[in-house]
């Protein structure tokens, strides 16, 4: 237990420096930067109490915000994937109960997986666009720059979960 | 009562949500406006400390660029020293006007140690504050041209409206003539600005050269900001006037702060004749 909150809070530290010294100047082609730090919600272990996930969820969010003066975008759109999170799953792995402890992302089909995270990645980079530009007008802007981020953004997360995390 | 205890206790995941949706909207709200950002900004001591330690690594990189514009601008204004000495060897009598020793701006010198020109809405982080002088509404130039507005200070780091950003709106006039605009920016190409609200009357070309207005009392007047790369004139009005920079906003490490000592002044006298 103490190992997962060391675990828990070591990924959630590096993930907001990587985010905001690296990729957040990382500006590939000119103006694509990942946001790669929702990785913790995605590998957030899944408890029933979830109300310290939201919370934790919310900070990460609002620590992002923090550094990268966006008021509250961050936050708002990472407490929306963590609360979609649990119903996402259901759907992609098609049961309505499994086993909360021993769910580990690693176990489950690599197709699966990716579904999950595309999901969550395209929902969140939705958000963050639409609330950054916030008009019609630029809706095509909205649309293009959510897609071609979160194609970078998965590819780099799923190497990142690939490289970091033991399978088992 | 306890149907509502039982209510709260079904859905207190959602209620939470709920909750804290609420409070990130409510920072999304206050960080439009302009001077109420005062808790979510990367000007306090935690986020300012890591951004100061991480250029201050950076800054290695960039030493030759920054080199190469210190000398530029040297030479720009020893060409200036040359000029007015060379008028005022013309004038064979010199009148010492005490009033006009009167010293109107006042400059000092910053460092960027955050800067982000991709997003819609940029902001830049100073490595100064409060301390060393720095409050919100002053001039931020360098010597290719204007950077931004500062914005919200704390101790020892303040941040800065970029040009780059949606709330932005930079008072500018023509070189050549007296006519007025404002300068945005539309969000796509970091390097081309537009210029609104020239009055049709205006003669433009493309070539011609922006300068910063006296209007606002914000900057001094004649900063070169750049030059006008196209634009179109349909029913009697011009449109999109894009505005190519002199400045590259992606690279820009040491920069100046104005400060406007008659600003209070001027303001003063401006909301009086606004009242009668």
């Amino acid at each position: 237990m103490n190992n997962l909150i060391l675990n828990n809070s070591v990924r959630f530290l590096a993930l907001v420096l990587l985010q905001v010294l690296v990729l957040n100047h990382l500006n590939l082609f000119g103006y694509l930067n990942p946001i790669v730090y929702i990785v913790w919600v995605v590998l957030f272990p899944i408890r029933k109490n979830k109300s310290i996930f939201l919370i934790l969820s919310f900070l990460l969010g609002l620590s992002i915000d923090f550094f990268s003066d966006s008021g509250g975008i961050n936050a708002a759109a990472t407490l929306f994937i963590a609360f979609i999170r649990l119903p996402v799953l259901k759907i992609v792995l098609k049961k309505t109960d499994f086993d909360y402890l021993l769910f580990n992302l690693r176990a489950i089909s690599f197709g699966k997986a990716f579904l999950f995270i595309t999901i969550l990645t395209f929902i969140h980079h939705f958000i963050i666009f639409s609330l950054t530009y916030f008009s019609l007008d630029s809706f095509s802007t909205i649309i293009s720059n959510t897609i071609l981020t979160s194609i970078i953004t998965i590819i780099i997360s799923i190497l990142g979960i690939i490289l970091f995390t033991k399978k088992k | 009562m306890q149907q509502l205890i039982y209510f709260i206790r079904k859905f207190k995941y959602f209620l939470l949500f709920i909750l804290l949706e609420s409070i990130a909207f409510i920072f999304i709200i206050q960080h439009h406006s302009f001077h109420k950002s005062k808790f979510i900004n990367s000007s306090n001591y935690i986020t300012g400390g890591i951004y100061n330690t991480v250029s201050s690594i950076n800054d290695f990189f960039y030493l030759k660029s920054e080199n190469h514009r210190l000398i530029e601008e040297n030479i720009r204004l020893r060409n200036l020293l040359n000029k007015s000495e060379l008028n005022l060897n013309k004038d064979t009598f010199i009148l010492n006007d005490s009033s006009k020793y009167g010293q109107k701006y006042k400059y000092s010198f910053a460092k960027i140690i955050n800067n982000n020109f991709t997003k819609r809405n940029n902001t830049l982080t100073l490595n100064k504050g409060t301390n060393q002088g720095i409050t919100a509404d002053l001039g931020v130039i360098n010597s290719n041209g204007i950077i931004g507005v500062t914005k919200s200070t704390s101790k020892n780091y303040s941040t800065v409206l970029s040009i780059l950003n949606k709330n932005s709106k930079i008072n500018v006039r023509l070189k050549n003539s007296n006519h007025y605009g404002t300068l945005i920016w539309n969000g796509k190409d970091y390097n081309i600005l537009q210029l609104i609200d020239i009055p049709r009357q205006a003669k433009i070309k493309v070539g011609d050269t922006i300068i910063t207005g006296g209007k606002s009392a914000i900057f001094p007047e004649g900063i070169k900001i750049g030059t006008i790369k196209n634009f179109k004139f349909e029913s009697n009005q011009y449109k999109n006037i894009d505005i190519e920079l002199f400045n590259d906003m992606s690279s820009i490490g040491y920069v100046q702060i104005v400060k406007n000592l008659e600003r209070i002044e001027q303001q003063n006298l401006e909301t009086s004749i606004l009242n009668e």
